[in-house]
This record gives structure tokens, C-alpha cells and sequence, in this order.
């Protein structure tokens, strides 16, 4: 099928006011903005839309737990953090489509009633961040954002926080934090940030490519997108970033639901060599092997399968790859990334390293197996942010479905890749 | 104060970035890149003309500073090399990259060469995995990099 979101990224003049006009027109926003702001939450609850960001949550229910009556601002804040490994897909809308997400903000502080939105992304991406700046001017000089766009009798200004290098601050409690001058610590909930998020005030945080696809959604109708995609609960497109053994890495968008193999084989390239495993979600998503590649790519479908659809980043690990030295380094990445604030995470991430690299170097016990279950078990459902849940739960799936390659390192001290 | 170079530009351009924000300490992220944009590091006069802007303690700027890997607190190279390790980048050869920049430029990751020119460091996912094994000089990202690019790099 046509892409939707990425339709235009290879027109030079995508990223710029002038060439979003022709090819787009802000024609969601102009429509929503005659709009109550309870249709349009309706009309986005009836799309299907849910969170591109890791989640999945469906995004007209978390903006109707935003409270109508709140007197003070409302805020909604950009996810533009990017940082669960294996993902480089807001990237592509950031810096070829930046308009189609700022018409998303607009669409979305209408249905809230923000007049104040904060973009959050992570600090490398400076490219990113400075062309997203001047879309921000640009939009404002022409009227289609600041004091009264579009002749709407509506405000919205739009500013930009680079982070700085905390994986833990893609987290929505955790950015919040960082947005307002403080360590990425997530927060406690709830509270839900609906309630008290920014500043202690009604917030939604919503990702960068879920915005994305708002204007398509208020132009083309909540109708022509549920029928896009498996379902009516996993509907629309998606960007797939597709990276390791595969011939084409890169950025893919396909519908929801169509399967694993079939979206390397048709978009990716293929395969590079036989795939051995799969990460389908970023890697906190546990991992799949062989007699799973055929899955639907969804959230229900990767759900069911005890895995999930997380951010949509592919990686594929081909027979060549030692899997007990990728489990390894994915551990590595949490033990790194935790924030230190629950003792089940800092410890449970640190110790699990300490053990995989003990076996790694040869000095592997019988009873490591079941030590590492153990602290994993430990580590999940007890912790203020899935963090842990993440590296628990990835780890487990590699045990589980690759056990024969950790009792290879443990008792043999042989790796089986090599 | 008065010590630290440009003190008054910074001022200037600090006291625009609180104006954005509807709280002074959100400007605090903001404030520490642009303090590193001037002075290369954040060290302890940093510190304080920070805390003294934005009427914070010393040590929560520092708290909230020594929390993000991309602060520092010793001055870094002119030419700063990220090098991403993760999966992905891992897969591709990115721990041989490390390796032979650790190598060439004798100093290890986290370190910097003698005469302040090179730095390296190795870091987590850059979000580029589609360039694996993908590397970040200063703000640019070049990838896929391979050993004939570090020997390149080097003799930049």
C-alpha cells in the first residue's frame, strides 16, 4: 500500500513550510479547528489510534483523562526522546516531515485545550532539533501557529528541550521530570500526568510519530484509518525501523499487522543469512525465534505471543550471531541506563551484567540458570517504571528460547556461534 | 564572576531561555547546553553562575548536571568521537571501531588525547541504526564507518 506518513520524505522540499502546503496543506488542523474538542476526541477514539511510542495506549482515552473543567494551562508534551535501541524512526518525521507534527501538536492541544506545548528530544539529535526550530518560526510568522492561528481565536506556542543522554527520560514520568529541571526520576503513579504532569498540571505526552498521523486522521476520517491496519484496535500504518541482518536496514512504513517475515522480505531487503532471532519492538521486547517469524506485526498479535510491539524497531540476528553475547550486551544497556531510584532495577540490572560476564569469560556455574531467573523474577511488576520489567523480561526470552546457547557458555565455556 | 569568558553574551542568551519556559528551573537543561556550547565543560565557576541565575543550590545544579552523560565535567577534545556500541552497532563491527581509535590515539574510551584534540567515548544507542556501526563527531553523524575511516579521521 501507499505510505501515509512517509509519502513525501524524498521531496527536497518536504521539511519545509512551503512544500507541507502543496503536499499536505494543514487540512486536519483547518477541519479540527471548527471542531469541539470532544469530537475530536471522539473522531481519534474511533480511529483506533494508539501510542507509537512503546505503550500502545490508545491516545483519545489518555487525552479524555485530561480533566474539561481545569481553569489553569494544559500542557502537551512532544516525546521526541528516541531511545530505545534498535529505534531511529521519529528521526525520519523530525527531520523530513517536521510540519505534519507540528499540525499533530496543534490538533492535539485543541482536543485538551493547550495553548502550550513542549517538545522533548534527545540531545544528539541537533540536526533535528534546529530544523525543527525553524519550522516552529516559520510556522508562526505565516499563521498557522502562535497568537491566533489561523484566525482560530486559539494560541498555541510550541518550544523545544534538548535532553542530554538518559534513555530513562523516553519515559513519560521520567521526561516530565527532566523537562522541569530535574533528574530523569520516574514518578510514582498515579498521579497520571492526565491529572498532574507537567508543573504539576493536566499533561499528555504523546510520541512523535502518534501526532504524526492526527492530520491524516482528521482529513481523511476516523473511518478510512481503523480500516487500515489488522483491526479496528491496531489500525493505521506504522514506521518500522528495520536494522541488523537484514539487506536494506532502514526506515519502513506498512500496515499494522502485516507479518514479520513478509515486512524484511518485501521492504528490508531480505534477509542477510538465515535469521536465527528476531527483537520485534525495540530491545526490551523479548525476543522471537524461528517458529514466530511469521507474526503479525500488531500490538494484540506480539502481546499474545508474550512479547510486544514497543516502538517497532526490528532487529535481526542472523545463525552466525551469538545470542548469549547479545542478551549480554542488551543487559549491559538497562544495567547502564537505570536511574537508580528502585533497588529490584539498579541491583537486579548491575548483578545480572556481573553474572553474564563472569560466564562469558569462562567461569560459568551449574546454577547460574537458575540464579539469573531468579533476579529476574525479582525485577518484575516491583519497580516505579518498567525499566526493569524490560531487561527482565528480554533476558528470560533469550534464556527461554535459547537455552542450549547459555548452557553452551556455562558448561562447556564454549560459545555455539563460532 | 567575571572570570568566565563571554560571561555577558551568556547572560544574555541564559536570561532568553528562562523568558521561554513557564517555570525558571525548565530552563536548567537548556542552560547547561548552552553553558557548555561556551565554555566546553561544566565546571565548578559553571556551576555557580548557573545556580546564581537560575537561584538554585549549587549542588542540585550539579545533581541534575552529573545525571546526563552528555554533560561533562572535564574539558573534552576538540574533535569528540561518540561511537555507539549497542546491538545493532555491535553487530557491525563497533567494538573493533572503539578498539582501534583506543589503539591509534592511545588513550582509552572516556579519555582524551594529550594535545586536546581527540576525544573518545563510547556510548549507548544514537538512534541511527540504519548506519551501523554509526559514530558521532561532534554533532554530525557518519556511519557506516569502517577501519579506512579511522585511519582517516585520525589524520584530520
Amino acid at each position: 500500500m501507499e505510505p501515509i506518513l512517509t509519502k513525501y520524505v524524498n521531496d527536497p522540499n518536504s521539511n519545509k513550510l512551503e512544500g507541507y502546503l502543496k503536499n499536505w496543506g494543514f487540512s486536519g488542523l483547518k477541519k479540527a479547528i471548527n471542531m469541539k474538542p470532544e469530537e475530536i476526541i471522539e473522531e481519534v477514539k474511533a480511529s483506533g489510534l494508539r501510542g507509537r511510542g512503546g505503550a500502545g495506549f490508545p491516545t483519545g482515552l489518555k487525552w479524555s483523562f485530561v480533566p474539561k473543567d481545569y481553569l489553569g494551562p494544559k500542557y502537551i508534551v512532544i516525546n521526541a526522546d528516541e531511545g530505545e535501541p534498535g529505534t531511529f524512526k521519529d528521526k525520519v518525521i523530525i527531520e523530513k516531515e517536521p510540519f505534519m507534527l507540528l499540525e499533530g501538536i496543534a490538533i492535539a492541544a485543541l482536543a485538551i485545550g493547550a495553548e502550550d506545548a513542549f517538545i522533548y528530544i534527545r540531545g544528539e539529535f541537533v540536526k533535528g532539533s534546529k530544523i525543527l526550530e525553524e519550522a516552529i518560526k516559520e510556522a508562526e510568522k505565516e499563521g498557522y501557529l502562535g497568537k491566533n492561528y489561523l484566525g482560530s481565536g486559539k494560541n498555541l506556542f510550541v518550544r523545544i528541550t534538548r535532553g542530554a543522554g538518559a534513555y530513562i527520560c523516553g519515559e513519560e514520568t521520567g521526561l516530565i521530570e527532566s523537562l522541569e529541571g530535574k533528574r530523569g526520576h520516574p514518578r510514582l503513579r498515579p498521579p497520571f500526568p492526565a491529572t498532574k504532569g507537567f508543573l504539576g498540571r493536566p499533561t499528555v505526552v504523546n510520541n512523535v510519530e502518534t501526532l504524526s498521523c492526527l492530520p491524516h486522521i482528521l482529513t481523511n476520517g476516523a473511518e478510512w484509518f481503523s480500516k487500515i491496519g489488522r483491526n479496528q484496535k491496531n489500525s493505521g500504518t506504522k514506521l518500522f525501523p528495520i536494522s541488523g541482518d537484514v539487506k536494506k536496514p532502514g526506515v519502513y512504513e506498512a500496515p499494522l499487522g502485516i507479518p514479520l517475515r513478509e515486512l524484511i522480505e518485501k521492504y528490508a531487503g531480505g534477509f542477510d543469512c538465515r535469521p536465527k532471532a528476531i527483537i520485534p519492538g525495540g530491545v526490551s521486547a523479548p525476543v522471537l525465534s524461528e517458529n514466530e517469524f511469521d507474526i503479525p506485526m500488531d500490538f494484540d498479535s506480539l502481546l499474545q505471543a508474550k512479547s510486544m510491539l514497543g516502538s517497532g524497531a526490528i532487529i535481526v540476528l542472523n545463525e552466525k550471531r551469538c545470542l548469549f553475547k547479545s542478551a549480554l550486551r542488551i543487559v549491559s544497556f538497562f544495567a547502564e541506563e537505570s536511574c537508580g531510584q528502585c533497588s529490584p532495577c539498579r541491583e537486579g540490572t548491575r548483578w545480572l551484567e556481573l553474572i553474564l560476564e563472569r560466564i562469558f569469560e569462562g567461569k560459568g556455574r551449574k546454577e547460574d540458570l537458575d540464579l539469573i531467573k531468579d533476579i529476574c523474577s525479582g525485577m518484575i511488576g516491583t519497580t516505579i517504571c518498567v525499566l526493569s520489567d524490560g531487561c527482565a523480561m528480554s533476558l528470560l526470552s533469550f534464556v527461554e528460547k535459547f537455552e542450549e546457547e547459555f548452557l553452551s557458555h556455562i558448561g562447556d565455556k564454549k560459545c555455539l556461534a563460532s | 564572576m567575571g572570570r568566565l569568558e563571554n560571561f555577558d553574551n551568556w547572560n544574555k542568551e541564559a536570561e532568553i531561555l528562562i523568558k521561554k519556559y513557564p517555570d525558571k528551573k525548565a530552563s536548567l537543561l537548556p542552560i547547561l547546553h548552552l553553558s557548555q556550547k561556551y565554555w566546553g565543560h561544566i565546571n565548578d565557576e559553571v556551576i555557580k553562575a548557573i545556580s546564581e541565575k537560575l537561584k538554585l543550590s549549587p549542588s542540585y545544579v550539579y545533581g541534575v548536571a552529573s545525571f546526563y552523560t552528555m554533560y561533562h565535567f572535564e574539558r573534552k577534545g576538540r574533535i569528540q568521537i561518540r561511537v555507539c556500541t549497542n546491538l545493532s552497532c555491535q553487530m557491525k563491527g563497533a567494538e573493533e571501531i572503539l578498539k582501534k581509535l583506543e589503539e591509534k590515539l592511545g588513550v582509552k574510551e572516556g579519555q582524551t588525547t594529550d594535545d586536546g584534540k581527540f576525544s573518545i567515548e563510547k556510548v549507548e544507542c544514537l538512534g541511527a541504526c540504519d548506519m551501523a556501526p554509526v559514530v558521532m563527531v561532534n554533532d554530525d553523524y557518519i556511519g557506516p564507518v569502517d577501519m579506512e575511516w579511522v585511519e582517516k579521521i585520525l589524520e584530520s
